[in-house]
């Protein structure tokens, strides 16, 4: 099962990333993964949020540039080597992954990671063929 | 429709032959009535009886913005102050405004070339025309106001700014055209989508949109999402305002009203006629106003003339879109650069949309820098970092190639740029030169 991440724009101005999580804040929506990749002078925000819907809304009312992206969550074991079994697999299946971080929490001992592949479709295939779990849309509200 | 069939459609021979005719009738009354064309006449060694028609128009002195400053606020009018019915003013950004006066023969004047434009525009009989260009010192518009009434047609005179009200008042009374500035135009748009209007199902069938230069791609975003026609006039002040030429429905170039305002194309370094067709400053001499009559006034502004009739019947000559003008052009490391070649640079990029700064600085080095700034949409974002970065180098890359010297390009988010309801603010020149 897919997840939706909301991509932003952010320009490098001291407090983007500050109005970003106050307006999401202010509007009652919890930020469950973030990274931020930079560029010199812009960087691109992206978030796992609890409700996308409403997070992509209030960030455009206030003129930001926000677009939903498909992306998987993925559950890994909490030990040495655990995210190195999953990245395995992917490697082994020749999977492309354009970037992956991790989630701010976890659920027991299992950590989750948030990938971003070029064929999301084909990347949840292979996951289920190799009984690797990903988490649902609908669990993210429960985490 | 055309609104004035004996002037606009009138043969070439006619033409040159009116034009003759006016030409000497108007070399004859600055020497009587002004003092500076007498002073520049006779510095020119010129009598009146000396210019026989068109033919003659070269050896006319010519008469820049310079003049009107210098004899400012008055020292050009041709009649009394008390026979001028209305002044206009227009501000520099150095020295004395420029200011003219009409007669009353001259608002009339301006009434029917103005009532010629929003029928050559598209306007038909029984239409409402909403004027969205400010009133006031600016001729745009009582301009089209006078224009309107002159045609007619029952004017709508909202002025620029308050955009809601503008909407409103457009939903409710149904107006076929519009006249305001292109990016007024497009500045609409927000407003609109914010009160939950479709900008296609406006009410606005064909626009006329002028004050400042702009390109076929901004035509091309006008057309699509309000869903109408977008057509060019031109004026300025010094010569009447607005109505000095205008685009039919076939976009194809700007009519000139040649019975009133005779236009020439000249090298702007060497003040000779370029051959038609070619791009140069497009000068005027106004045939038969009174108040504040100009011969062979450089207009500064960059274009190129055909004479060959118009599919649309139309004799009166046709001048190209504006390409920037000769003082609008920044120099960069010696290269001459119109702001209109960065847009247009910018808009072949697929989804970027005209929302762009030009920031020109001169480094510690003496290097000038160029730097282009633009908003990013959602139409072409991406959340992965080498998207945008290809992007950037992409914009950099046509950039370099179109103007010859390497540009900064840097990307910034929506509504960083500052957006006026008048004239774009597209160039920032922080140089201290
Ligand atoms: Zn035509």
């Amino acid at each position: 099962m897919k997840i939706i991440q909301i991509s932003v724009f952010l320009e490098n101005r001291k407090g983007r990333l500050y109005e970003v999580c106050r307006l999401l804040g202010e509007h009652q929506i919890s930020i469950r993964a973030l990274n931020i990749a930079e560029a010199t002078d812009f960087g691109v925000l992206r978030m796992v949020v609890d409700k996308p819907e409403a997070a992509q809304k209030v960030l455009r009312d206030n003129h930001f540039v926000a677009s939903r992206t498909d992306v998987v969550a993925v559950e890994i074991s909490d030990k040495p080597g655990g995210l190195a079994d999953v990245l395995h697999v992917l490697s082994k299946e020749d999977l492309n992954v354009e970037y992956m971080y991790a989630f701010v929490e976890k659920r027991s001992d299992k950590a989750l990671v948030v990938f971003r592949f070029d064929d999301t479709e084909k990347a949840l295939r292979l996951l289920a063929a190799h009984h690797i779990n990903v988490i649902r849309q609908a669990e993210l509200a429960g985490l | 429709m055309i609104f004035n069939q004996a002037m606009e459609c009138m043969s070439r021979d006619e033409a040159r032959h009116l034009q003759s005719e006016r030409l000497r009738k108007l070399v004859a009354y600055l020497h009587e009535h002004s003092p500076v064309y007498r002073a520049k006449l006779d510095k020119a060694g010129l009598q009146p009886a000396a210019i026989r028609g068109v033919e003659d128009l070269e050896r006319l002195p010519f008469t820049t913005k310079d003049d009107l400053r210098d004899n400012y606020p008055f020292g050009l009018f041709c009649v009394p102050r008390s026979e001028v019915r209305e002044v206009h003013v227009s501000s520099g950004t150095t020295g004395n405004p420029t200011v003219v006066g009409y007669t009353q023969a001259d608002l009339d004047l301006w009434g029917e070339v103005v009532a010629r434009c929003l029928y050559c525009a598209g306007a038909r009989p029984g239409d409402m025309v909403q004027v969205a260009y400010g009133y006031g010192l600016f001729t745009g518009g009582l301009g089209l106001h006078y224009g309107t009434l002159k045609a007619g047609l029952t004017a709508l005179p909202t002025s620029s700014g308050q955009t809601k009200r503008q909407l409103k008042l457009m939903t409710d009374f149904r107006p076929r055209i519009l006249a305001c500035t292109p990016s007024y135009a497009l500045f609409m748009l927000d407003d609109a989508r914010a009160m939950g209007l479709d900008p296609r199902e406006s009410s606005w069938e064909v626009g006329l949109f002028g004050a400042e230069p702009w390109s076929e791609s901004m035509r091309g975003e006008i057309e699509a999402t309000w869903n109408m026609r977008a057509t060019d006039i031109y004026g300025l002040s010094e010569i009447i305002g607005p109505g000095v030429a205008q685009e039919c429905e076939h976009k194809n170039g700007l009519h000139v009203f040649h019975d009133v305002f005779l236009p020439e194309v000249l090298d702007p370094n060497t003040g000779k006629a370029v051959p038609e067709g070619q791009w140069g400053e497009l000068v005027f001499t106004t045939l038969t106003k009174q108040g504040m009559p100009l011969i062979r006034y450089r207009t500064r502004d960059i274009t190129k003339i055909t004479y060959e009739t118009c599919a649309c019947g139309r004799t009166c000559p046709r001048v190209s879109k504006f390409h920037g003008r000769t003082d609008d052009m920044l120099i960069i490391r010696g290269i001459n650069v119109f702001p209109s070649q960065i847009e247009h640079v910018l808009l072949q990029i697929e989804g970027v949309q005209p929302h762009y700064q030009i920031v020109v600085d001169r480094k510690a080095n003496w290097l000038d820098d160029l730097e282009v700034q633009v908003e990013v949409d959602e139409k072409f974002f991406s959340d992965e970092i080498k998207v945008m970065q290809a992007l950037e180098a992409r914009i950099r890359h046509e950039m370099e190639t179109v103007l010859g010297i390497a540009a900064k390009v840097k990307l910034v988010e929506p509504r960083s740029i500052q957006r006026s309801e008048g004239k774009a603010k597209r160039v920032i020149d922080k140089r201290t030169l």
